[in-house]
């Protein structure tokens, strides 16, 4: 899967699942700062992903989760981008 | 009643019925003695004994909550909330932003089990799935103070914020506790309510093998009929009512429109088993007599009773003889008593702030709401329970019944103003 079909996917996770608002949604926005993702929000974000590709993100590769560009980055990474 | 003793008054009222989702609507339903019951659509009952509920059957969560509020929400705190909404907008009350009245105003909340379809799904998940799948939301869902929590957080109420949990007299224990909160000057307003979203798989097959459901699924508007010889349980219902109460200084200092008065309290328990009734119906009677007693109140001076009336074998007549006792038989014999929950069904925790809001609108519009599908006199149960039409009537005082498993009996008092 190349990199922008990850990115399209991810951020209709987002916005359809976990309700984050669609305009502020950009590569550099913070989860927590940005969007408004509480430390539960983190977790269930990070659930909704390896549910929608099917993935396991460790905790240790969570926590240097904080933007949504890295969000993508990591999992284009486990899908062998 | 004690004459120093702050007075507490109703200034809103707001129910999310399977009648209605609102207070007038769910009143014209009862008023013209509709039945809110009919197959169960919430899971797939046709291995059950039990097919029937009084379900809401277009709750739009969407309507109420973004995606992002939804997914923290069970369905139970969904109906408190649009409850208490609706009964803050009434009041005109509005605490955003003004900290030092905030801190004068909390919540009282009434439920029997709480988040019990947020509970059943992460169960189901954490045996599918394992321990990593399960949701992080997973128990501030479940938990039953958390509709509390939730609209203190949403309404910026920051007074006392508490949760009671007493099976099906939850919530009218939950109206006592915030009057008496008010009372002794804690508080100057609450938001006292009650809601109970548990018709699901678990609650319909577990109160159905402990034969307290009607599985009268052939008939489901005739299946809940309380006081009727034929009656065979109670019709789950599900829903959420809540009220705003002031203390009377409050509400006419701020110029607001006062409904009712709550003016007795009582409760007591029946110390005799965990799902049955005592038999004779001492322990309710005494719960009626402390109400009576709170608000300085003759028997003959209540006009109306809005009984728990749940349609079981066990409970209406044993309410029934309760009444005699507490009120004496001969003014009992004068006293209407009607059950709508042969209308609304059972929302158990939820019942007795439903029930208030209903016994409050009998004092507004002078006018007492039917027993639909009364048809066969039970000799146990010989009371006037206002049979199937609703009935014009003068009255100032109407006492509402709420028991709940584990023995527990409160009564209220409402009270024109």
């Amino acid at each position: 899967m190349d990199r922008s079909e990850v990115a399209e996917r991810l951020e209709s996770v987002l916005v359809t699942e976990l309700g984050l608002d669609e305009d502020k949604i950009q590569e550099e926005a913070h989860f927590e700062e940005d969007l408004d993702v509480d430390s539960l929000g983190v977790v269930e974000l990070l659930m909704a992903l390896e549910d929608e590709f099917d993935v396991k993100i460790p905790d240790e590769e969570a926590e240097s989760i904080m933007t949504v560009g890295q969000a993508i980055d990591l999992v284009h990474k486990k899908l062998g981008g | 009643m004690a004459a120093d003793r702050r007075r507490v008054v109703v200034t809103g009222m707001g129910a999310v019925t399977p009648l209605g989702l609102d207070v007038e609507s769910t009143w014209s339903s009862l008023l013209g003695g509709e039945s809110g019951v009919a197959k169960i659509t919430l899971f797939d009952a046709s291995d059950h004994k039990t097919k029937i509920a009084a379900e809401i059957a277009d709750w739009d969560t969407g309507r109420y909550f973004d995606v992002k509020e939804a997914r923290r929400l069970d369905r139970f705190s969904e109906f408190f909330l649009v409850a208490a909404r609706q009964a803050m907008e009434q009041a005109g009350i509005d605490y955003t932003g003004d900290e030092e009245a905030a801190a004068r105003a909390g919540v009282m909340l009434g439920t029997g089990f709480g988040g019990m379809r947020s509970f059943l799904d992460e169960i189901y998940t954490l045996s599918d799935r394992g321990p990593d799948r399960v949701s992080p939301t997973g128990v501030p869902r479940i938990i039953p103070n958390m509709a509390a929590g939730i609209l203190s957080i949403e309404a910026n109420l920051t007074g006392p914020v508490s949760c009671v949990v007493t099976a099906c007299s939850a919530s009218a224990n939950a109206i006592g506790d915030a009057a008496e909160i008010i009372r002794r000057g804690a508080a100057d307003a609450m938001v006292a309510g009650g809601a109970e979203a548990t018709i699901n798989e678990y609650a319909i097959a577990s109160f159905a093998q402990a034969r307290a459901l009607s599985t009268n699924n052939h008939d489901p508007r005739g299946a809940s009929r309380p006081f009727d010889a034929e009656r065979d349980g109670f019709v789950m219902g599900e829903g959420g009512a809540a009220l705003v109460l002031e203390s009377l200084e409050h509400a006419e200092g701020r110029g607001a429109e006062i409904i009712a008065e709550i003016t007795g309290y009582g409760m007591s328990a029946d110390a005799y088993h965990i799902t049955l009734p005592r038999p004779g119906g001492a322990g309710a009677a005494r719960a009626m007599t402390a109400a009576l007693s709170d608000a300085g109140l003759e028997p003959d001076q209540i006009d109306y009773i809005n009984a728990h009336g749940t349609s079981t074998p066990a409970n209406d007549p044993t309410e029934s003889a309760a009444i005699k006792i507490a009120l004496g038989e001969a003014v009992a014999a004068e006293t209407p008593v009607s059950s709508t929950k042969s209308m609304t069904g059972h929302l158990l925790g939820g019942a007795g702030a439903l029930e208030a809001v209903i016994s409050i609108l009998a004092l507004r519009d002078q006018v007492l709401p039917p027993t639909i599908n009364y048809e066969v006199p039970d000799p146990e149960c010989d009371l006037d329970y206002v049979p199937n039409e609703a009935r014009q009537a003068s009255v100032s005082h109407v006492m509402t019944n709420s028991f709940g498993f584990g023995g527990h009996n409160v009564s209220l008092i409402l009270s024109r103003t």
